[in-house]
């Protein structure tokens, strides 16, 4: 088979190809590892693991000849840089995390392995998973494979995912793992013209995974289909004692969830979504997702989420409060930078003044105001209360639906280095994301179609554990979007 | 609500990050901007409303209470950024 033709796959159809003999999970590593050097410009990836990908898919080889074959045999996959890897660098994007090498394997990572999945190497991400725009990374910026037409300037992957995202659409990488904290898989995905999965908040470990904000922390799926990203998240997902908010409950089938058909289903419209100042080709596109679904033959219902407005000045108040606490290891003793000082405090300060980037040093010195005496009330326990009213929100409106649409993005992809010197515009970018992360919820973002030759995604929010909904529904709004358009910049192409 | 300068030097300290005098005042311009717009979460009326502790609606479990792991130094120093002995090594604490 032509390079091309290999790194144009689905995960499914590879999966296929390599069962039917039709080409070795070692052809497949091959021209992939090939596809990963030729979108360096992109700044996808961080390190690159070439020869450990050969070996891995050598071991997929000698499985797939004995007819041992494991779920993601031969599977090529680009992984967050927020994954621990044992023995492979782990940077979280940050200075502050040089020359960090995990003794340790996170779960999630090691469940792909284990499902015989092939590590290309570790993507680009915004520094600690804070931002919606691969810009704060230590590493510089990701670049997204699209271009406006007729504007040559170089556009954000969204983020912080934004190096997995960039190397699915480039067709570096069938598929590569992702974490949403606040739309961190959702926003890159549909940036980059992709889909991309948030589980419910406990499906998937969080053991090993650099820690952000801990209760908001999702790790999931980056693919190019719905049902590519069925068929991780059964790899990605399951009990892990080692995470205390882990959820000891069974993984369903989710590839088998894929029925097509959503008759009868309810799907909530909220009203509340309608932003001011949002582009009209959004609001169209929402309202041909809603035409869509109901020409499947389910039933679109207008639902109120009024907490809604609330959701994100909430977020960056629990977001940082975590944050700051979870980055007090990064102290210079234990791992990473270390800039040496005259005492042990002044090691200290300038270490952390060395290793964390402007964005991350905001929501540190954020998150230590609002847990600091005199202001924890005022702003911590005050956001955690309007938490509770977004998530009873939730459980109200799906008394009356089954599902919610929603755009994933207030707009598509900016250029780099816009919105860069102000915080709150770059904050609005998560305005349809945050939600579904305070409340825990699944959703997942489709490509639907384009705003000024641009992708744009819709979400499909679901009740908690019902990831099989919105998968359904997600392939549905697939089906009906019928994306085929592809990124300016491919990988390797015909 | 707008941070002073004295504050932000505070709270710089509290989070163990070296803050420049010259960027006190950038940063508390900055840090203002955020908490002026995160003040709008006080048009919520969260009387009697409880604030959320879990978002997974699940009590978290005990496991029995013995050695799991261990025996691992090597492993545990081996990113330190230095060590002596066997220990991390760190400017000197106590006089």
């Amino acid at each position: 088979m032509a390079l091309n033709q290999l790194t144009d796959l689905t995960i499914a159809a590879a999966r296929d190809g390599l069962r039917a003999k039709k080409f070795s999970a070692r052809e497949l590593a091959v021209a992939h590892n090939g596809a990963v050097q030729k979108i360096r410009p992109l700044n996808a990836f961080i390190t690159t693991t070439p020869e450990l990908a050969l070996e891995m898919a050598a071991a997929s080889d000698t499985r797939l000849a004995q007819g041992g074959a494991l779920p993601l045999d031969g599977i090529p996959l680009a992984i967050k840089d927020l994954f621990c890897t044992k023995g492979v660098l782990t940077t979280a994007g940050s200075h502050i995390l040089d020359g960090f090498t995990p003794p340790y394997e996170s779960t999630v990572t090691e469940k792909l392995w284990n499902a015989g999945a092939v590590m290309l190497g570790k993507t680009n991400l915004d520094e600690f998973a804070m931002g919606s725009s691969t810009t704060t990374s230590y590493y510089g910026p990701a670049e997204n494979p699209w271009r406006r037409p007729g504007d040559n300037r170089p556009l954000v992957a969204g983020g912080s995912s934004g190096g997995s995202a960039a190397a699915v659409a480039a067709h570096a990488a069938l598929a590569a793992t992702g974490t949403d904290t606040g739309g961190s898989i959702r926003q890159p995905a549909s940036f980059c013209g992709i889909v991309g999965l948030k589980p419910t908040y406990g499906r998937c470990s969080r053991w090993g995974v650099v820690a952000f904000a801990s209760s908001l922390d999702h790790p999931g799926p980056m693919t190019r289909t719905v049902r590519d990203a069925a068929i991780m998240l059964g790899a990605m997902a399951g009990h892990d004692p080692r995470d205390s908010t882990s959820a000891p409950v069974a993984v369903p089938d989710y590839e088998a969830a894929l029925t097509g058909d959503i008759r009868g289903l309810r799907i909530g419209i909220p009203k509340e979504y309608r932003i001011d100042g949002m582009a009209g080709e959004i609001e169209s596109l929402w309202q041909s997702g809603i035409g869509w679904l109901r020409d499947a033959g389910a039933e679109p219902v207008e639902i109120s989420l009024p907490t809604t407005k609330y959701a994100l000045p909430a977020y960056y108040v629990i977001a940082p409060a975590e944050a700051s606490s979870n980055l007090a290891r990064y102290d210079g003793v234990k791992f990473g930078l270390r800039v040496d000082g005259d005492s042990l405090d002044d090691m200290y300060q300038k270490t952390r003044a060395a290793g964390f980037g402007a964005e991350v040093r905001r929501r540190v010195l954020i998150g230590t105001y609002v847990l600091s005496a005199g202001y924890y009330d005022a702003y911590y326990l005050k956001a955690q209360r309007v938490r509770t009213l977004i998530a009873r929100d939730f459980a109200a409106a799906f008394e009356r639906c089954d599902c919610i649409l929603t755009p994933t993005a207030p707009s598509a992809a900016f250029a780099i280095g816009e919105k860069a010197d102000d915080p709150v515009a770059m904050y609005l970018n998560d305005v349809f994301t945050v939600p579904a992360d305070l409340a825990g919820l699944p959703a997942i973002s489709v490509p639907a179609g384009l705003s000024e030759g641009l992708p744009l995604g819709l979400q499909i929010i679901g009740r908690a554990f019902d990831e099989e909904m919105v998968l359904r529904v997600g392939q549905v709004l697939e089906g009906a979007a019928q994306f085929a358009h592809r990124p300016s910049f491919i990988a390797i192409d015909t | 609500m707008a941070l002073d300068k004295a504050t932000v030097a505070r709270i710089a300290t509290l989070a163990r990050i070296r803050v420049g005098e010259d960027e006190l005042e950038p940063l508390a311009a900055e840090l203002s901007g955020i908490l002026d717009w995160v003040e709008q979460l006080m048009a919520v009326d969260t009387e009697n409303v409880p604030p959320m502790t879990s978002v997974a609606e699940m009590t978290l479990p005990m496991r029995d209470d013995v050695v799991t792991d261990g025996n691992d130094r090597d492993a545990v120093l081996g990113n330190a950024p230095r060590t002596a002995r066997g220990f991390f090594a760190v400017p000197k604490v106590v006089e």
